[in-house]
């Protein structure tokens, strides 16, 4: 049997990306312990509803930690008290009965707040399509394996790949940086053969969109790495400022005279 | 995928300059520390204030100590515009963070300790640096006899002194010299800057363990094996036997000499 619990939510409440958000307490009666934080949030926005009053307003998608959509910054950790996962697979059993629980969006200039705990992650996007991707020419269909990939290295780029873009990175980093993000979908393709022809003008590309998108500057605390639901590596940052600095220093294109 | 921005313009770029400035800060220290050792030794400062001379006239270390003076402006102009930047990119603070669940309090407080760290060495220059540079320290006269090593030494007037001068007269060595070892000795009677000293030490300490193992993770080294070895020197090296090395001076002074 479920044990049930009450709680009392300190919620932000924002109006829309222009007006001031404020801290708004509600209470939360009779919540299953085998609840998800946002199955929480639905019963709570169902009495709010029923009470005529503006239901609180916050992303989710799949609900099963694959999509990146769920975000919520809870008790001062983003997707709440525990590693490795994300908010929708959090559950309420992590807290107890007549506990407070601090619930507030992703907070980054790049992340402006659209209304209550959602905020318009796009920033992502647009650094994504400034070089997060390969060309190739369609056609038929090749063959599998024609290219030859080392096990260590595929596997190593299917985990950079499995970043999902939720901003847990910029919500946990106290620089609100979004390095390890980058860092993740530029490793995905720079360590496969398919990302080279594009290699150093992708790591610059995306780089520049995400100085001009106002993301912070890292200072390698590790906090993004020990907050990421997918456990995605700092070694990626390392290894975009190695595509960088190479990208700048030793491009083949820019180092020799053309005639 | 257009041309892209200048180096040093993009985060990247302003935080390799952060890691290489720190780097070479970080090589002084283990000079400055081995030099200061002779502090320890207990010859009236003879070998200490030799050493001072050598190091304030001897081309090529003046030509790196510039070079320094240099990396310690740009370490600190580079750490406020990016800090500044960081500041831009959260305008609005989270009511609560925990920022202890996810990373240490020396890597999310580089800015604070850097703070001290800069206020200690405007100090410890004014007390050292600017002192020997501006003859506003005391002057000593060493005779050596150059067959048994016996070694006699006499505090000089400012009117006997005229500069730094070594002469050897009837197998008796002469040294005239600036008394950088006693201005030492001086300065560190008083308890509030000996103290001062030890916290500023502990300050290296905790921005050293974060910044040197840092300073190669944004140059973009990264590997299983020399990793480790860098943290460990980071942590041991940068972190433990220097920052003590230096405490240990000021509190020598001030409890045994």
């Amino acid at each position: 049997m479920a044990q049930h619990m009450n709680l009392t939510l300190k919620v932000w409440r924002q109006k829309n990306d222009k007006s001031k958000g404020q801290f708004v307490t509600i209470q939360a009666k009779d919540i299953a312990d085998d609840m998800s934080f946002l199955e929480m949030l639905d019963v709570v926005n169902e009495d709010l509803t029923r009470l005529g009053e503006d239901p609180i307003y916050f992303d989710h998608d799949c609900r099963e930690g694959i999509c990146g959509m769920c975000s919520l910054v809870i008790n001062g950790r983003p997707h709440g008290p525990k590693y490795g996962i994300t908010t929708c697979q959090l559950h309420m059993r992590t807290f107890h009965d007549g506990q407070t629980i601090v619930i507030e969006p992703w907070r980054a200039a790049a992340f402006p707040v659209l209304k209550d705990l959602a905020t318009d992650r796009t920033s992502f996007d647009r650094i994504q399509q400034a070089g997060g991707y390969v060309n190739v020419n369609t056609g038929g269909v090749p063959d599998a394996n024609t290219i030859p990939i080392p096990k260590r290295i595929a596997d190593e780029a299917f985990e950079a790949a499995t970043c999902i873009g939720c901003g847990a990175c910029v919500a946990a980093c106290k620089n609100a940086s979004a390095m390890l993000f980058v860092s993740a979908k530029i490793s995905q393709f720079a360590l496969l053969p398919q990302g080279q022809t594009e290699r150093y003008e992708r790591a610059q590309a995306m780089v520049d969109q995400m100085d001009a998108e106002g993301f912070g500057n890292c200072t390698n605390t590790g906090a993004c790495e020990a907050e990421c639901p997918k456990g995605i590596k700092l070694t990626n940052i390392a290894r975009m400022n190695r595509e960088y600095f190479t990208a700048k220093f030793f491009r083949e294109e820019d180092v020799h005279t053309h005639s | 995928m257009s041309n892209s921005k200048p180096v040093l313009s993009s985060s990247l770029g302003r935080k390799l300059i952060m890691s290489l400035t720190g780097i070479f800060l970080c090589t002084f220290l283990i000079v400055h520390l081995i030099g200061n050792l002779q502090l320890f030794k207990n010859d009236e400062g003879y070998a200490f204030n030799n050493y001072a001379y050598f190091m304030t006239h001897f081309t090529p270390i003046k030509v790196v100590s510039y070079l320094l003076y240099a990396s310690i402006v740009i370490h600190a102009v580079y750490a406020l515009i990016l800090s500044m930047q960081n500041k831009a990119a959260r305008p609005v603070n989270y009511a609560r963070y925990d920022g202890n669940a996810n990373s240490t309090w020396s890597s999310r407080n580089m800015g604070i300790l850097g703070t001290v760290l800069l206020v200690f060495i405007a100090t410890h220059m004014q007390n050292f640096w600017w002192k020997y540079h501006n003859d506003q320290v005391p002057y000593i006269e060493y005779q050596t006899d150059l067959s048994t090593g016996v070694r006699s030494s006499r505090a000089l007037e400012a009117n006997e002194f005229i500069d730094y001068q070594v002469s050897t007269d009837n197998g008796v060595e002469i040294v005239k010299a600036r008394d950088l070892y006693k201005q030492v000795d001086f300065a560190f009677e008083n308890p509030f800057l000996v103290f001062f000293y030890v916290l500023a030490m502990a300050a290296l300490s905790f921005h050293l363990i974060h910044g040197f193992q840092s300073a190669f993770q944004t140059v973009g080294f990264s590997h299983k094996k020399y990793v480790p070895i860098i943290r460990f020197i980071g942590v041991w090296g940068f972190g433990v036997l220097i920052p003590i090395g230096f405490a240990l001076m000021p509190l020598y002074f001030y409890f045994v000499k």
